[in-house]
Order: structure tokens, then sequence, then C-alpha cells
């Protein structure tokens, strides 16, 4: 069971963003709690990865506040959201095809030897240590991602989310692409880092994955938030009537 | 990159056993198959219809060293602006220009202040070439990475503003160039190392492919990964180093005309000696195109910003992202390619020993001909420093090939010159198709 009784690990707290008049977010709030798995919901361009993207950095928020651990922060920037222990899993993965599984798990963060030149002895040794442990079957580790399957490809992007002692993790849609096994995989490594205490953001369609993985699941629809509830509490159907009627179910509408 | 085939049982033909142990890329050797056939080619055309073959003659291959240089030299700069999905027209004009300005400075300001021949002429003009070549290509790089104008049109721009501003700042040819200044360009034996010296330097070349060779292992050994085939090494390593003994005795073949002979024992006050020969071991603008040539391939494997430059040609998003600040990475890309043809206007004119607003013309083009020859996708993402220079020797071979045969007009070596960049996209598209 989540304890939400202290400070939440990350706040949203009123997000609003625009794009040439479009209220992409509309004053959303939500929260997460460590050791948390929040769904967020909603149809094709309601405004789910925009809000998280704010979170992440790709994009900066119009108004409102993101607090972390109860202390208001500024994230202008990717790296902004990696100084706070945010990592992001892109739907598009965020790969950059034409280099190995090591070069984009530490990009933007590569090791180097003490003259500064770039240690891939060490980064591959280090990428094989996590790979072993996420996906034992992954083999390729010399050639360009984009010769790596679907399913390689996201372990790669998963392992470059939680190699880095992640606090906050963002999912944008992590099993789309991927079969039943790996599906299942990534559902046991959701409970292994919910376990260890981090929280995630999880932005998913699929309406068994949220009731099986998620431990809140926040509705959005046309930018704005329709409500937050507690998985346990609700129905399939009572989330699909959030996300297509935009309502909240009637016995918890109170 | 290194590889991962040798964990799996050896399988296909030899010749592919051969390719995988050694990790060389078959499109390299294509490219090197190539350029040894057009070498053959013009060599025994000349040979054949000519009486005599002038191709292959240390003469000849010393000069094709000198004349690959300043191409190769930008040819380096462009791979990476390539790579990163962008072009830059303007390199021709930004030589003609700087040039004018380095000639204008050597001649007319600096001797009245120094007096002729004082060694910081040299020193100041050099470095200001560079520096004026870095901030053409910064600004524009400004234009192109923070104002998001395609770079095609600013340097199609520079293209024009550059060439312009060579003619504003000289109508006229600005000859002779400071003496030391004039070593730069490999315009004669005084522009070479020497005999002696090139022996010792390839010697050390030969220590330092050993020594890497060497270093590699170890350091893939303390990692547990799997080492290559000891014989694999060997070969590469062994190969490499032939090379270089071979290209410097190749040079020092090249012997001293006697006038010049007579000039060197003149200014000793000596008489020449019955038998004299100098060789002219390595000019000086290819050790600094191989200088160059180390330290980009150097900057393009070794460092965060080569790694940068590959994640932003392949993904520039993704590298956006991971928190890489591509805009300040495309303005320093540039600003390197700008330095570049600073340097490549410095070769230029110290070896016509002359500053001319027209240097240049056409340059852009040979060398985006040059890195696409060696490889590098215009798609971005994917291109090597050696294979740039490989295009810019074919380039430079066909060039001296067709004067050496009787076409020295300037009209067929564009002809043969862009049937061969047409001919070698094509081939490369063809291999590729095949590979996959």
């Amino acid at each position: 069971m989540v304890d939400r009784t202290g400070t939440p690990l990350v706040e949203l707290r009123d997000i609003s963003i625009a794009f040439g008049g479009i209220k992409a977010v509309d004053h959303v709030t939500v929260d997460l709690y460590p050791g948390e798995v929040v769904g967020l919901l909603g149809h094709n361009g309601a405004g789910k990865s925009t809000l998280i993207k704010c979170l992440s950095g790709a994009y900066q928020k119009d108004s409102g506040h993101i607090l972390i651990n109860g202390q208001e922060v500024e994230i202008n920037d990717p790296r902004d959201a990696r100084a706070q222990n945010i990592e992001t899993i892109y739907q598009t993965l965020a790969l950059a095809d034409n280099v190995d599984a090591a070069s984009n798990l530490f990009l933007g963060r590569e090791l180097v030897n003490k003259w500064g030149f770039l240690d891939d002895a060490q980064m591959e040794a280090e990428t094989r240590k996590i790979m072993g442990r996420l996906n034992p079957n992954f083999k390729k580790f010399n050639v360009p991602v984009s010769a790596l399957s679907g399913g390689q490809r996201q372990s790669v992007a998963i392992a470059r989310a939680v190699y880095f002692n992640a606090k906050i993790l963002i999912m944008d849609e992590p099993t789309a692409a991927l079969g039943p096994h790996e599906t299942q995989m990534v559902a046991e490594l959701i409970q292994e880092l919910k376990a260890q205490g981090l929280g995630i953001f999880l932005i998913e369609h699929d309406i068994h994955n949220v009731m099986k993985l998620c431990d809140r699941a926040s509705v959005m629809k046309n930018g704005q938030l329709v409500g937050t509830v507690d998985v346990k509490e609700v129905t399939d159907d009572d989330i699909l009537g959030m996300i297509i009627l935009g309502k909240k179910p009637a016995h918890l509408a109170a | 990159m290194t590889d991962t085939s040798h964990s799996q049982p050896p399988q296909g033909s030899a010749v592919s056993r051969f390719l995988r142990a050694t990790e060389i890329d078959q499109g390299f050797l294509g490219r090197i198959g190539a350029l040894l056939l057009i070498w053959l080619g013009f060599h025994l055309y000349g040979a054949i219809f000519l009486d005599q073959g002038l191709f292959l003659t240390p003469r000849n291959l010393w000069n094709l060293s000198v004349q690959t240089a300043y191409i190769g030299i930008m040819a380096t700069g462009m791979v990476l602006i390539i790579i990163m999905r962008e072009i830059d027209l303007s390199i021709g004009s930004i030589m003609g220009f700087v040039g004018v300005v380095m000639g204008l400075m050597q001649v007319d300001w600096l001797v009245p202040i120094l007096g002729l021949g004082h060694p910081l002429i040299w020193i100041v003009t050099v470095a200001a070439g560079l520096a004026m070549g870095a901030l053409i290509g910064a600004f524009q790089g400004v234009l192109i990475a923070y104002l998001a104008i395609p770079s095609f049109i600013v340097t199609l721009g520079g293209l024009l503003v550059w060439r312009g501003a060579a003619f504003v700042a000289s109508g006229s040819t600005i000859a002779p160039l400071d003496a030391t200044f004039v070593l730069f360009g490999g315009a004669g034996p005084f522009a070479a190392m020497g005999s002696t010296g090139s022996w010792m330097l390839a010697i050390l070349a030969c220590a330092a492919v050993i020594w890497i060779t060497v270093v590699g292992r170890n350091a893939r050994r303390k990692h547990g990964f799997a080492p290559r085939p000891v014989w694999a090494e060997s070969f590469v390593a062994g190969f490499a180093c032939l090379v270089i003994l071979g290209a410097a005795a190749v040079v020092n073949a090249y012997n001293w005309a006697p006038g010049n002979l007579k000039i060197y024992f003149e200014k000793l006050g000596e008489p020449v000696p019955e038998g004299a020969a100098f060789g002219h071991g390595f000019a000086y603008p290819l050790l600094l195109m191989v200088v160059i040539v180390v330290a980009m391939t150097v900057l393009m494997n070794r460092t965060r910003f080569g790694r940068y430059v590959f994640a932003i040609g392949g993904n520039p998003e993704a590298a956006a992202l991971s928190g890489i600040n591509t805009q300040a990475m495309k303005v320093k890309v540039f600003a390197l390619m700008g330095a570049l043809a600073g340097l490549a206007a410095i070769v230029g004119s110290a070896r016509q020993n002359s500053a001319t607003n027209a240097m240049g013309v056409f340059d852009e083009l040979y060398v985006i001909a040059a890195a696409v020859i060696g490889g590098t996708s215009l798609a971005g993402g994917v291109g090597t420093i050696y294979g740039a220079i490989i295009g810019a020797l074919v380039l430079s071979s066909l060039q001296t090939g067709m004067v050496l045969i009787g076409f020295g007009d300037g009209s067929y070596q564009r002809m043969v010159t862009g049937v061969a960049l047409v001919l070698a996209v094509w081939l490369d598209i063809v291999y590729r198709k095949r590979m996959k």
C-alpha cells in the first residue's frame, strides 16, 4: 500500500502550456508519491505527453509550479530534469540510431578517463552489466541501435532511464511496441522499481495494464484534468467513462 | 567501434572471415581499390600511349600529396558538417577572403611595422587567418543554429558575400608572400622535411601504431571482452607500418632538382659536392594534413564533442532530450569548419606564393565531393575522417592524372570529376543495398 501521508515526491501544480493559442495543458494538477505508479490516461491529444514533457524538460510550462519533495524547482531543459533525478522513457525512445547501445545509454553523460577522452570500454562494460539484468538475451553491443529489434531498442531506452539512479521515472507508453513476453518483463521491472521507492508516471492506453500496474490513475481530456482516482476503487468501465465522457464516475464524484 | 563476431563460430568464406577478424570495412577496401585502379590506369595509359608512365613516380606522388593536402584539410571538417545534416557552401569563398586579407597583412601592413622577413609576420598572419576563418564560421553557425535559417541558404549567401569581400579587399594579386609563410604550401624542396627527418618520423609513426594496438588490447582485456585474434591485429598494424614506411621511401626517392641543390650549397658558401642527392621527404602541407586528420579522428571517436556530432546527426531530437546543447554544437562545428578553411587558405596561398581573390573558387564543391566519395552520408549520422581523405585523394588523383595524360584543360578535369562523384555515390548505394 502506498503511503500518501508525507510530502509528495512530485507535485505538478496548476500547470498550463499553450501552443499558438491552443491550450495543450490547461491548469492541471497531479502528484506522485515514492513507491507509487500513477497512470496518465486520455485520448491522443488529451495533453498527457505534453504535461509530462514539462517535467522532463523537453517543454517549458507557461505557468504553474513544479515541486520535488516539497521544494519548488525550475526545469528549463532536460539537463535540469536529470539533475533532479528525473529520467524519461519517451514513446519514440529518443535513441540515436546511428550509434551503439552504450553510446545511447550514456548519451550526454559519457564516462571519460583522466584525460577527458571517452572511456568506451568502461561504458560498454557498464552497459553489459545493466543489460544482463534487464534483458539477458541482449547481445548486440557493438552495432548501431538501428540494427536492433523493437524490444531490444526499448530495453536500451529503459536501461538508460534506470542506470542513473532515477528517483522519478516517466514512462510514455513503454509497452506499445512490445510483444507479450517483453511486456511482462516491463511489468516486472515496474514492480521492482516501485519496491525500491521510485515514483513512476506511466502514460498508458491499455486499461488492463493500468489496472494491473498503477496505484492511481489521472485522466485528461482536451488539456484538462478529468480527475484522479485510486484504481482499487474503480472498474475498467469507470476509467473508460472518464476518458470518453470526461466525467468522474458517479460513485466517486461527491 | 568493435565487433561481436569473434564470439561466434567462424563461418563464411576465408575472405569474409578475414575481414571480420581484422574489422576492415569493405567500403573502405573498395575505395582503396578504386584509388589504386585510378593510379594504375593513368600510369598504364601513359606507358602505352605516351611511351612513359608518369603517374606512379616519386615526383608525381609527392606532388599529389601536396595537392591533396588543402582539400583534405577542409574535407575533415565537412565530414562533421554533413554528419550533422548540414552543408557548408561558403568555404571556398572564405578561403579566398581570408587568403587576400592574410596577403595584405603580411605584405602591406606588417612589413612596414616589423621589417621584411621578421618572424612575427608569419606567426601573426597564420593566427589571424585561423581566427578569421573561425569567426566567419561561428557567425554563420549562429545564424543557422539560433535564427534557424537553413545552412544551405546561410552558406550560399556566404559563398557570395565572402567572394565579393575578397574582391573588395584587393582587386589585384598580392605577391610575393613572406618567405617563412610560403613553407606551408609545399612548393619546392625547401617546404619539405628532408629524408632523415622523414625516416625518423615514419619510424615514430610505426611505433605509435604498435602502441595504440597494444593499449587497445589491454583495455579490452581489462574489461573481460574477448580480444581480437593476434594474427588479425598484427596484420593490420603491420600493414599500416608498411604503408607509412613505403610513403617515406617514395617521398625520399624524389630528389631535389640540381638548381635547388646549387641554391642550397651557395647559401652555405660551398661548391656542390660530386654526386650529391637530397630526397624531398614529407612536404609540410602533408604533415599538416596528417596532424589535422589525427586530431579530427580523435575528436570524433574519443571525445564527447564527436559523440554529440554523431548523435545530433542520428537523431537531433534525441540528442536534445539527452541534454546536449545542439545549437551550441552547431556553432562550434561551423566555427571549426571556418578555421579549417582558414588553414586551407594558408596552405593554398603559400603554395602559389601569392594571394588572389579567385583562390578557392569551386573548392567547396570538391570538398563536399571528397567527403561524399569518402562515404559520408548526406542523410546525416554517418561518415569518417579517413574516408574523406581517400575521397580527396581520388579527386586530386583524377585531376593530376588528367594533366599527366594531356587533358590538362580544366574543362575535361571538371567533367571527369563530376562523373566520378556520381559514379562513386551510385556504387555506394549499390553496395549498401547488397549488404542488407
